[in-house]
């Protein structure tokens, strides 16, 4: 079977990799770029936890193949924090203990975060809308919840 | 599995009608991937459509219509500022396909052409009598979204069509549309009733009404004696058990898990009594 060439932006750098044609951008995240933060739970579009965002829409990378990656804007968990410097939603997870095995925190992260971009003030339900698509068989919810109004909280008042 | 990215229609057409084997066209890849990752269908050649000029497009016509590119998804009609003012019935159904995430790839089409008796985004298309225009081996033809589906799974598309655009006609004066679907959580299930209804009015009296359910058959149904119903009525409350009674009529649907054929029959009557008031009031301008 013969490889494609893809050439993409994932957090701002350019990089490039081959791929099976029935790859998928999960696999082509974790197994060719060493991205390991997008996780996968179902690889159905169920759960979540491959959430990234590509020419800045919330998708799940196990729904996006590899191939259709070229030429786009890829953000990940990994280009979340800058310079060493926690996100603000990074932060208020670790204050809130908005995680347990951790398994849906990365992708609950990126999808926080493309709301927040979007609306700075979401009322709980909007977010819990939001987020409906990121399941997590830990916590619960209410804690990643509070997190996340918490540092929209805080973000609104930084800026 | 070979994957083509082809700049036209009749590029994407001719690769379509020359494959011998299975062969899937990818617009936001919701269906076509889960099928591919779970092994339950692997197409030999998968033909992607967005490279196509004018496939993300939202476009208003010259006669008031619609004309939505096969790649525009879920989220970027929501967005759209005046398309939801028209149709909300159509934004609304369309918004109720899966998460987030989901709704940033969905589209209308490949909703459509999935063929699944539950798709959310077509009953209200249907309603609204919207078209697809169809792109072959023998030039274009336009297609009622209702004549597409022909069963579970199947649609009436000919090896070597594809559709290239979705046209929704003019909403005109006095009209208003509305979906409703019962699942048994808030978010991201398969419908097991779905129940779109558009209608006019003149005054307080309903001129013209269509009565569309979803996931109470093979195919997704166009229910003419539900429409009677509301003709000619105020939507008063002799009109509204009428037309309960037609939708329920009108079921046969699957025992399943998800409902009871008799729980998807009642249901159906309920979603067409409040989607009807909802597009009434609507049509009315007395709710967006
Ligand atoms: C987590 C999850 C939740 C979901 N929730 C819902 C829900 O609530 N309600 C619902 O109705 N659906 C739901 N779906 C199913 C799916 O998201 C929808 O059916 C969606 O609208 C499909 O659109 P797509 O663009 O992703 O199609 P694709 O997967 O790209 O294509 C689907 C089919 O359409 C064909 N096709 C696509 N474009 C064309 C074209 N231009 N011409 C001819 N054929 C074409 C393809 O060959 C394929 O057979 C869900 C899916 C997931 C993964
Ligand atoms: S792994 Fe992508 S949604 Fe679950
Ligand atoms: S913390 Fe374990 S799944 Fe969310």
């Amino acid at each position: 079977m013969s490889k494609i060439h893809v050439t993409t932006k994932v957090n701002g750098d350019e990089v490039e990799y081959l791929c099976e044609p029935r790859e998928t951008l999960l696999d082509c995240l974790r197994d060719h770029l060493d991205l390991t933060g997008a996780k996968e739970g179902c690889g159905t579009g169920d759960c979540g936890a491959c959430s990234v965002t590509m020419d800045g829409r919330l998708v799940c990378s196990c729904l996006v193949l590899g191939a259709e990656a070229q030429g786009k804007e890829i953000a990940t968990i990994e280009g979340m924090a800058e310079d060493g410097a926690l996100h603000p939603l990074q932060r208020k997870f670790i204050e809130h203990a908005a995680l347990q095995c951790g398994i849906c925190t990365p992708g609950i992260l990126v999808a926080a975060k493309s709301l927040l971009e979007k609306n700075p003030d979401p009322t709980e339900t909007e977010m819990r809308y939001w987020l409906a698509g990121n399941l997590c068989r830990c916590t619960g919810y209410d804690k990643i919840i509070r997190a996340v109004m918490d540092a929209a909280a805080e973000m609104r008042e930084a800026s | 599995m070979q994957y083509h990215t082809p700049p036209s229609f009749e590029e994407a057409s001719r690769i379509a009608a020359s494959a011998s084997g299975t062969t899937r066209f990818l617009a936001g890849g919701t269906d076509v991937l889960v099928q591919l990752r779970s092994d339950l269908v692997t197409p030999d050649d998968l033909i992607d459509v967005k490279h196509i000029p004018g496939v993300k497009e939202i476009a208003r016509q010259e006669d008031g219509g619609w004309r939505i590119g096969v790649a525009v998804a879920g989220a970027e009609m929501t967005e759209h500022p005046d398309l939801g003012r028209d149709w909300p019935g159509i934004v609304e159904g369309m918004d109720l396909i899966g998460s987030t995430q989901i709704q940033g790839r969905a589209t209308l089409v490949g909703n459509l052409c999935n063929g699944s008796p539950a798709a959310d985004g077509v009953p209200a298309l249907v309603a609204a009598g919207a078209s697809v225009t169809v792109t072959g081996p023998n030039g274009a033809r336009d297609v009622a979204v209702a004549d597409i589906p022909t069963g579970p799974g199947k649609t009436c598309l000919e090896k070597g069509e594809v559709i290239s655009a979705l046209n929704i006609p003019a909403r005109g004066e006095n009209g208003g549309d509305a979906y409703l679907r019962f699942i048994p959580r808030t978010e991201m299930d398969i419908a097991v009733v779905g129940c779109a209804v558009n209608l006019r009015v003149d005054g307080d009296t309903i001129t013209e009404a269509r009565v569309v359910l979803g996931a109470v058959a093979p195919t997704i149904r166009a229910v003419q004696a539900c429409a009677d119903a509301l003709i000619g009525t105020t939507l008063d409350d002799a009109a509204l058990e009428a037309l309960d009674k037609a939708a329920r009529a009108a079921c046969e649907p699957i025992d399943d898990k998800r409902g009871t054929v008799e729980f998807r029959t009642d249901v159906a009557g309920v979603l067409a009594r409040r989607a009807a008031k909802i597009a009434y009031a609507r049509a009315k301008g007395e709710q967006s």
